[in-house]
């Protein structure tokens, strides 16, 4: 038995509140972001370098996965052609919600310097994106920004009520 | 996406109009002029009918008849031991002559020659495959085909090798718009998510200058990020550097500097 008094009524409430679930569970999704093995281009070798020794990616939580189905984020890293279009599209249904996405590079945010027929001019045209980052390539650091600003993103979500499932039809 | 202007007299226009302009060309030599490609031509010519030969940058360039070109590389491959062939493809003609060029780059490791030899052919027009001769030509006539729509029989697996299966058009003609055709701008949009799809996503943007400040919606500065759509022309709101410890993370700590040991003895 407790040998003291709970009051339980004191400061406003009761010692849970529901804003502490919110931050639990976003402080588990943002700090365990998984992201999906997938570059597509010249930035590809980027991704491969923020998850490498150097600037460590494991020390954010976002471990490469080579499953969508285990994976939060898509970073579209690199040229997507119109051939690939409807793999990515396919890739990113199979992720389960909620789920985020990262165009990577000038070739994924507006098609880039390939102005041609045979890119999609934006990965956006396919698949929702969260966060657009310039660059060609974007150097590690601005893929490790992106992805602290994609945390601060989830953490200011509301993670109890039922996300809205974002999809471009 | 920019009008589309169609583009078939593109090879007759001239874009450079200096009267007293002269293209300049390669020097050709005479063919007798080299002892090797003297004699690769004078077998040659034994068996198949050749319109034209001359040596370009120390390469013998021969044109033969599209029907002969299984033959002609049959021979150079036994018995005249110019045992690769190191490229082929096809030249767009058509609104010059009418015609395709089709070139096969071969090389003679043994006599350290090359030959270029090639062929025209009318638009409709199909050419034999090589591809029992030489592997390399697998994927080369399976492009030729993919780029310009030239169909190669008795080819072992025909089909496109670069754009999807399902593509219409063939993007290395010349009058091929370098953006894309009405098929080519929707080509995603109608595949994934339907024709009806396209009022909703809207024509592709081409313009890459394209910038609006204040378009919140597609645009933001790196370390001045806004909320989406946000309205900015008032002027942007200050950033300020920010920590996720800062508003009390679960478990994760701000590092104090002062608080901490810094070990500068190493043999403690
Ligand atoms: S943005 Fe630049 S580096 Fe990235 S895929 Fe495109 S061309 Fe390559």
């Amino acid at each position: 038995m407790a040998q003291h008094q709970v009051n339980y009524t004191q400061d406003g409430g009761l010692p849970v509140a529901l804003t502490t679930i919110d931050k639990v569970v976003n402080w588990g999704r943002s700090n365990s972001l998984w992201a999906l093995t997938y570059g597509l281009a010249c930035c590809g070798i980027e991704m491969m370098a923020s998850g490498a020794s150097r600037y460590d990616f494991d020390r954010f939580g976002t471990i490469f996965r080579a499953s969508p189905r285990q994976a939060d984020v898509l970073i579209i890293a690199g040229t997507l052609t119109k051939k690939h279009a409807e793999f990515i599209k396919r890739l990113y249904d199979q992720m389960t919600e909620p789920r985020w996405v990262i165009s990577m590079g000038s070739c994924a945010n507006t098609g880039g310097m390939f102005n041609t027929y045979a890119t999609v001019q934006g990965a956006d045209r396919i698949v929702p994106v969260d966060l657009y980052l310039p660059g060609c390539a974007p150097r590690p650091e601005t893929l490790q920004y992106g992805v602290m600003l994609l945390q601060k993103k989830i953490r200011s979500e509301k993670a109890i009520k039922a996300q809205k499932p974002k999809r471009l039809l | 996406m920019r009008r589309y202007v169609p583009k078939d007299d593109v090879q007759k226009k001239a874009y450079y109009t200096d009267r007293y302009w002269v293209a300049p060309q390669v020097p050709k030599a005479k063919v007798s002029s080299d002892k090797v490609f003297a004699e690769d031509l004078k077998a040659i010519k034994a068996a198949f009918k050749v319109f034209d030969a001359y040596i370009q940058v120390e390469q013998m360039v021969i044109y033969i008849r599209p029907e002969d070109n299984f033959g002609v590389l049959e021979l150079m491959k036994n018995k005249l031991d110019y045992t690769q062939l190191s490229e082929m493809s096809a030249v767009d003609f058509l609104a010059d002559r009418g015609e395709f060029d089709i070139f096969y780059q071969m090389l003679s490791m043994k006599k350290r020659k090359r030959i270029r030899v090639k062929c025209a052919i009318k638009k409709e027009e199909a050419i034999e495959s090589v591809e029992k001769l030489f592997r390399s030509a697998d994927w080369s006539e399976r492009e030729m085909y993919d780029m310009f729509g030239i169909k190669v029989n008795n080819h072992p697996f025909f089909k496109r090798i670069l754009m999807p299966d399902d593509w219409e058009g063939h993007p290395l003609l010349k009058t091929y718009p370098l953006h894309g055709d009405e098929f080519a701008a929707w080509y995603e949009v109608d595949k994934i998510f339907g024709k009806e799809a396209r009022d909703i996503i809207g024509p592709e943007i081409r313009d890459d200058a394209a910038v609006d400040r204040y378009d919140t919606k597609r645009f933001a500065r790196l370390g001045h990020e806004v909320p989406y759509g946000a309205d900015i022309s008032k002027g942007e709101p200050a950033v300020k550097t920010e920590y996720q410890e800062d508003d009390g993370v679960f478990l994760i700590e701000r590092f104090e500097k002062d608080s901490s040991t810094v070990i500068t003895d190493r043999d403690r």
